[in-house]
C-alpha cells in the first residue's frame, strides 16, 4: 500500500472543499482500501467523510430518502425501507457479506469499482486501470463479464446489486459540489465504457453524494430482486434482476425492470417493460417479453450462457413479484 | 484407574487457547530485530529473466536486500526426497537460474525493515523477460501424456498399469455398458492460515517457525538444501490454521526465508499472500478420466476399465492414487487401470485431502450410478450385488469392511426409501429435488512413529511427538490415548507436538496420524509405566521413548481400508439453474472412534470440502500466460456458511483387530471422498442431466 494522508471532515462544505483540490472521499472503505492494498487505487490524500450527517433514512410522503452514508446493513434492516421498498432491502441483503454490509455506505456502493480480475492485476493490460493499455478480458477468461453495453475497450460488469434496484425504481440522487446542488436519476450516474472505460460515473470534480431518493409507486410493494449465483452469499451476480409490477384487474398497468451481471452499468430494460404493460401477468407473456432483453447482446467467448440465463432470470423475477418475499 | 477415555467426546484441550488467541501460529513468532521478506513472482508463464533493475529498489526506504538469481548464494541442494515428495524429478531450485517454469515462480525476494517497505519495494521491482506461451491446459492436444516413472514397476505403490482378467474384451461383450469421460477442475487448498516462515540463524544453526504438517521433514529438507547437518535445524510449529495437505511439502518460500535471513544477518519473516498460495504451494491436479463399466442385465459387473490422467509440472512427476480404489471396491473378474501424467508449465501439484481417491472415486461412483439407471436397479442394491468377499486385486481378506453396513445405516437415517427412482420426478414446490448416493474408500495407512512419555513427581505426565495438528484435534485425541494408557485423568496429561527435536513422526496427512502417532504414544506410555515399575520412587521424573509400527506379517495378510457411504439431497431451480445442497448424511466404518465429537467435526469438514469440489471449487488458468485468474477468496468459490445445510456423520460399530493396537483406521480423507459423486448423482436425479465435469455450476444445468 502506498503512503497516504487521511483528513477527517465534519462538514459537507469542508468535504467538498477538500475534494475540489483533488482529494478522494473515503466512507466505508470496503472497495477503496481493498484496491489500495493492491495498489490499483493510489490516492495520495483521503478525506474521511464518515462524520458527516448523511446517515439518515427518512420517509417523505411516499418517498424514501436514504443518506449517502447510511450503511447497507442499516438500510436493509430499516422497517420503513422494508415496508415501502422491499426491493431495496432485498437487493442489499443479496449484496456482499454481512461484514461488508456493516461497513459499506450506500453512496460508496454505487461508486464501487468493477470485479474484473484483470483490473486488479498490474501485470495484465486493463484500460480501466491504465488507459490505453488494452483489455485482457476480451480475449481472456470472461465468464463473468458483460454482454450488454460493452465496447472494444472494456467488458466489465457493474458489480452493485442495490444500484440495479435503484435504477429499476427510478431513484434520483442529490449531490452537492463546488457549484452547488443538483439532482438527477441514479441511472445517469453510470457511464458506458466506450473508449474511456476509466471514466465510470458522471459526478463532477468535488461533488459529494448527499442522498438517494426513491419515489414510492403502486408497484413498490410488488417488487422483487433475484440474484443468480453459484453460492448463496459473497459472490457477484451471474445475472440479477430487479422487477416491479403494478397489476390491476389482472392487467399489468406499470412494469419496471433492471438487470445486473450482464451490463457494463445497471441495465434498465424499457423494451421489456413496454411489452408487459397492458398484458396479463402470466408466464407466457413474461417469456415473450424477456427475449427482448437480448436486443444488442454481444456474448464473449466465455459467457454465452448468459444469453440463456438472462431471460430466465427476468421471467423468474417477474413471477416472484406475485409471490411473498 | 481411568478408563473409557478413548471413545469419549472430550472437548478440544486446545480450544480455549485457539479462541482466546493464545495459540501461536507460525507468523506469530516475531523475533527481535526481524526484517520482512516479500517474494516477487514471475509475470510470465514460461521463459527467462533477462534483466532486473535492482539498483533503484535497493535505494528505497528501509530496503535491506534484493535477492535474485544473480546474487543469490548457490545452494548445495543435496539430494533429499521424502515419501511426500514426487519420486521422480527434482524440486524447484529457487533463485538458482534465470528460467521461469510457471507463472508466479519466485524470481526475486525483497527484504526490508517493515512489511510495508518490503511490499512497496517488491511492487517497484522491474524485471524483463523473454516469454513463450506456456502449456497449461491438460485438455490441449499438445499436452503429451507420459507413463509415470515411479509407476512402471508392477510392484510400485501406484502402478501405472494394472490388469486382472481381460477387461477390454469383457467390456466389449457386456450386455450393458457405461463408458464415459469425467473431468475435475484444478483445486487449491485455501486454508485460512497462509503459509508463513520466520527464520533465525545463530551461527550455523537455524530455527524455523514455519507452518508445516511434517516438521521433521522440513528440518531434513532445509538441511539438505543448505548442506547442513539436520541437527543444526530446528523447526517449530505448534499450531496450524488448516492445511488440507498444502503444508506437507516444504515449498520454496521456506528456503527463501532462510536464505534471506542468512543474507541480511537478521531474523526474517515471510508470509505468503493469498494470491501466492494459488501457484506456489501445490494444488489438487486437474484430472481427466475414462471410466467404463460392463455388466450383465441383472447387474453383475463383468468389467471395469479406468484410464486416469493427472496434470503435473515439467520438473516433477506428482502421482496420486487416482485409479487405486477401482480394483477392489467391487467384485468383478476383469479390471484394467491405467494412470498417466500430463507434464505442463505449472507448479507441481500436491496432495489435497483425499488425494487421488477423491478424484478416482468420483468417476467410479458416478459411472456406477449411471449403470444403475441403465439397469433399472436401485443404486444401493447394485452395489450390494457387487460387494466382494475379499480384496480381489490382492486376493486377501479385508481386515474389516463395513461398506454395506454403512449404506444401510446412512440410507435409513437419510430416508433413501422416500426417493422416487425416476430422474426429475421429485419436486418441492417449483424446485427439482434429487437424491444421490456414493461409496467412499481410503486406505488405512500406518507409518512408523516415535513418542516420549514422562511421569513427573507431581503425578502428571508429559508426552511429546514431532507430530502436527492441522485441525482434526490431534492434541485432544492423543491426550486421550495417553491418559487411558497411563490410567490418568486427561487433565493430568500434557501432550506437546510440532517440534523437530521431539521423537519423529510421519507426515500429518494420509489419515494415518491417529494410527501411527497414537500407537507410538500408547507404546511410550506402556514403556514408561514399565520403567516406573522397575525403579524406586525417588522424586525424579521417569522417562521412556518408544516406537510403533504395523506388524509386517499382519500387513501382508490383510487389505486394510476405511469404507463409507454418502447420501446427498439437492434442489435445483428449474428456471435459473441454482443448485443447492439441502442435506447430506454419511456413515463410515473407520474402526474405533477415539473421540466422537472430533470425528463428527472432522467428517463435516470433509463433507464441506467434497461439496466445494462438487459445486464450486475451480482454479482457472489463463491459457495465454498460465496465471490463475481467480486467485482471490472472492473469486475462488468455496462453500460459505449459508451454503452448508444439515450434515450428518454416523459411524458403524466396527472392531478391527488387525490394523493396529488401537484399532483405528483413519478418518480425515474418507470424510471428503464420496461427497462429490453423491452430489453429482443427486443433480442427475433432480434434473435428468448428467454432468461429468466438476464443479457442476449453474451454466451446466441450464439446458437439459
Amino acid at each position: 500500500m502506498l503512503p497516504f494522508t487521511l483528513e477527517k471532515v465534519t462538514s459537507v462544505q469542508a468535504a467538498i472543499a477538500a475534494a475540489s483540490s483533488g482529494r478522494r472521499f473515503i466512507a466505508g472503505g470496503t472497495t477503496l482500501i481493498d484496491l489500495m492494498r493492491e495498489e490499483v487505487e493510489q490516492p495520495a490524500h483521503l478525506v474521511d467523510i464518515n462524520a458527516l450527517p448523511l446517515s439518515e433514512i427518512r420517509i417523505e410522503g411516499s418517498d424514501l430518502v436514504i443518506g449517502a452514508l447510511a450503511r447497507m446493513a442499516d438500510v436493509a434492516a430499516h422497517a420503513g425501507v422494508q415496508r415501502l421498498q422491499p426491493l431495496v432491502a432485498e437487493s442489499l441483503i443479496e449484496g456482499a457479506s454481512p461484514q461488508l454490509r456493516n461497513m459499506a455506505s450506500i453512496g460508496g456502493n454505487l461508486l464501487q469499482r468493477v470485479r474484473c480480475p484483470y483490473f486488479r492485476m498490474h501485470d495484465a493490460p486493463c484500460n480501466k486501470r491504465t488507459p490505453n493499455s488494452g483489455c485482457a478480458a476480451i480475449d481472456g477468461l470472461n465468464a463473468g463479464h458483460a454482454i450488454l453495453g460493452t465496447s472494444n475497450h472494456c467488458v466489465a460488469t457493474h458489480p452493485s446489486d442495490v444500484a440495479v434496484a435503484l435504477v429499476a425504481l427510478d431513484a434520483t440522487m442529490q449531490v452537492r459540489g463546488p457549484r452547488g446542488e443538483r439532482t438527477f436519476p441514479v441511472e445517469e450516474l453510470f457511464r458506458l465504457p466506450g473508449d474511456t472505460p476509466h471514466l465510470e460515473h458522471t459526478l463532477l470534480p468535488g461533488e459529494l453524494i448527499l442522498a438517494v431518493r426513491i419515489p414510492g409507486g403502486p408497484d413498490s410493494r410488488r417488487a422483487r430482486y433475484l440474484k443468480v449465483r453459484d453460492r448463496a452469499s459473497y459472490e457477484f451476480a451471474l445475472v440479477s434482476a430487479a422487477a416491479a409490477l403494478d397489476v390491476e384487474d389482472g392487467v399489468i398497468r406499470q412494469a419496471r425492470l433492471a438487470v445486473g451481471g450482464v451490463g457494463t452499468r445497471p441495465w434498465r430494460l424499457r423494451m421489456v417493460e413496454k411489452a408487459l404493460i397492458g398484458k396479463a401477468p402470466d408466464r407466457k407473456i413474461f417469456e415473450t417479453a424477456a427475449r427482448l432483453a437480448l436486443e444488442g447482446a454481444r456474448p464473449l467467448s466465455g459467457n454465452h450462457y448468459k444469453l440463456e440465463l438472462l431471460p430466465r432470470t427476468i421471467v423468474r423475477a417477474l413471477e416472484m413479484t406475485g409471490e411473498a418475499a | 484407574m481411568t478408563t473409557n477415555v478413548i471413545g469419549s467426546p472430550l472437548q478440544r484441550v486446545d480450544g480455549r487457547a485457539k479462541v482466546t488467541g493464545a495459540a501461536r501460529y507460525a507468523a506469530d513468532f516475531n523475533q527481535g530485530g526481524q526484517a520482512y521478506a516479500v517474494i516477487v513472482g514471475a509475470t510470465v508463464g514460461l521463459g527467462r529473466v533477462t534483466g532486473i533493475e535492482t539498483a533503484p529498489v535497493e535505494k528505497m526506504p528501509g530496503v535491506v536486500a534484493v535477492i535474485t538469481h544473480r546474487n543469490a548464494p548457490r545452494l548445495p541442494y543435496a539430494p533429499h526426497k521424502s515419501y511426500i515428495d514426487p519420486a521422480t524429478g527434482e524440486r524447484l531450485h529457487v533463485l538458482q537460474d534465470d528460467q521461469v517454469r510457471f507463472y508466479g515462480q519466485p524470481v526475486a525476494i525483497v527484504v526490508a525493515d517493515t512489511l510495508d517497505q518490503a511490499e512497496r519495494a517488491a511492487a517497484a521491482l522491474r524485471i524483463a523477460y523473454t516469454a513463450e506461451r506456456p502449456l497449461v491446459d491438460p485438455a490441449d492436444p499438445k499436452a503429451r501424456p507420459v507413463v509415470p516413472e515411479a509407476g512402471k514397476q508392477p510392484d510400485a505403490r501406484l502402478p501405472a498399469d494394472t490388469a486382472r482378467g481381460n477387461a477390454d474384451s469383457a467390456l466389449a461383450d457386456a450386455p450393458v455398458k457405461v463408458d464415459e469421460i469425467y473431468e475435475i477442475a484444478r483445486e487449491n487448498h485455501n486454508p485460512m492460515e497462509p503459509h508463513a516462515t520466520v527464520a533465525a540463524w545463530n551461527g550455523n544453526r537455524l530455527t524455523l517457525w514455519s507452518k508445516s504438517q511434517f516438521v521433521v521433514n522440513e528440518q531434513a529438507e532445509i538441511a539438505a538444501v543448505f548442506g547442513l547437518p539436520p541437527e543444526n535445524i530446528q523447526v517449530i510449529c505448534p499450531f496450524i490454521g488448516g492445511a488440507f495437505g498444502t503444508s506437507l511439502r516444504t515449498w520454496a518460500h521456506v528456503t527463501l526465508a532462510a536464505m534471506a535471513a542468512r543474507q541480511v544477518g537478521r531474523p526474517v519473516k515471510l508470509v505468503l499472500t493469498r494470491k501466492q498460495m494459488f501457484f506456489m504451494t501445490g494444488h489438487r491436479p486437474r484430472t481427466l478420466q475414462r471410466m467404463a463399466l460392463g455388466a450383465t442385465a441383472d447387474g453383475k459387473l463383468t468389467s471395469i476399465v479406468h484410464e486416469g490422467t493427472g496434470e503435473t509440472s515439467r520438473y516433477e512427476e506428482f502421482m496420486e492414487a487416482l485409479t487405486s480404489v477401482t480394483s477392489f471396491l467391487y467384485s468383478t473378474p476383469n479390471v484394467r487401470t491405467r494412470y498417466r501424467l500430463l507434464p505442463l508449465d505449472i507448479g507441481t501439484p500436491n496432495h489435497m485431502r483425499g488425494p487421488g481417491e477423491a478424484s478416482g472415486v468420483f468417476a467410479l461412483e458416478c459411472a456406477v450410478d449411471e449403470l444403475s439407471y441403465k439397469l433399472g436397479i436401485d443404486p444401493i442394491d447394485l452395489r450390494r450385488r457387487n460387494e466382494p468377499a475379499i480384496d480381489e486385486s490382492e486376493n486377501k481378506p479385508f481386515s474389516s469392511r463395513s461398506l454395506m453396513k454403512c449404506h444401510d445405516l446412512a440410507a435409513e437415517r437419510f430416508g433413501w426409501s422416500r426417493r422416487l427412482p425416476e430422474p426429475r420426478s421429485m419436486r418441492d414446490g417449483r424446485l427439482l429435488v434429487g437424491m444421490g448416493v456414493a461409496s467412499a474408500s481410503y486406505p488405512a495407512f500406518h507409518a512408523p512413529a516415535n513418542a516420549r512419555a514422562r511421569l513427573l513427581p507431581d503425578g502428571t505426565a508429559e508426552v511429546e511427538v514431532a507430530a502436527s495438528d492441522m485441525g482434526p484435534g490431534t492434541y485432544t485425541s492423543m491426550t486421550q490415548v495417553a491418559a487411558e494408557t497411563l490410567g490418568l485423568p486427561v487433565e493430568r496429561v500434557r501432550f506437546s507436538l510440532g517440534r523437530s527435536d521431539y521423537p519423529p513422526a510421519p507426515s500429518h496427512g494420509g489419515s494415518w496420524t491417529m494410527a501411527s502417532v497414537g500407537s507410538a504414544i500408547r507404546a511410550a506410555c506402556i514403556a514408561v509405566q514399565e520403567e516406573a515399575a522397575k525403579r524406586p520412587r525417588d522424586g525424579r521424573p521417569i522417562e521412556a521413548t518408544a516406537s510403533a509400527q504395523r506388524d509386517p506379517d499382519v500387513a501382508a495378510r490383510f487389505s486394510m481400508h476405511s469404507f463409507g457411504a454418502v447420501f446427498a439431497e439437492v434442489a435445483v431451480d428449474p428456471d435459473v439453474g441454482t443448485i443447492r445442497l439441502r442435506r447430506a448424511a454419511g456413515a463410515y466404518g473407520i474402526g474405533r472412534v477415539v473421540n466422537p465429537r472430533l470425528a463428527r467435526s472432522q467428517c463435516i469438514g470433509g463433507m464441506i470440502g467434497g461439496m466445494g469440489m462438487a459445486l464450486m471449487e475451480r482454479t482457472v488458468l489463463d491459457p495465454r500466460d498460465g496465471r490463475p485468474v481467480n486467485a482471490h477468496m472472492a473469486d475462488y468459490l468455496l462453500p460459505v456458511n449459508l451454503d452448508v445445510p444439515q450434515l450428518e456423520a454416523h459411524f458403524v460399530e466396527e472392531i478391527d483387530p488387525h490394523v493396529n493396537a488401537l484399532g483405528v483406521k483413519g478418518l480425515g480423507e474418507i470424510a471428503l471422498v464420496g461427497m462429490a459423486p453423491a452430489i453429482a448423482n443427486a443433480v442427475f436425479h433432480a434434473t435428468g442431466k448428467r454432468v461429468r465435469s466438476l464443479p457442476i455450476r449453474i451454466e451446466d444445468v441450464l439446458t437439459v
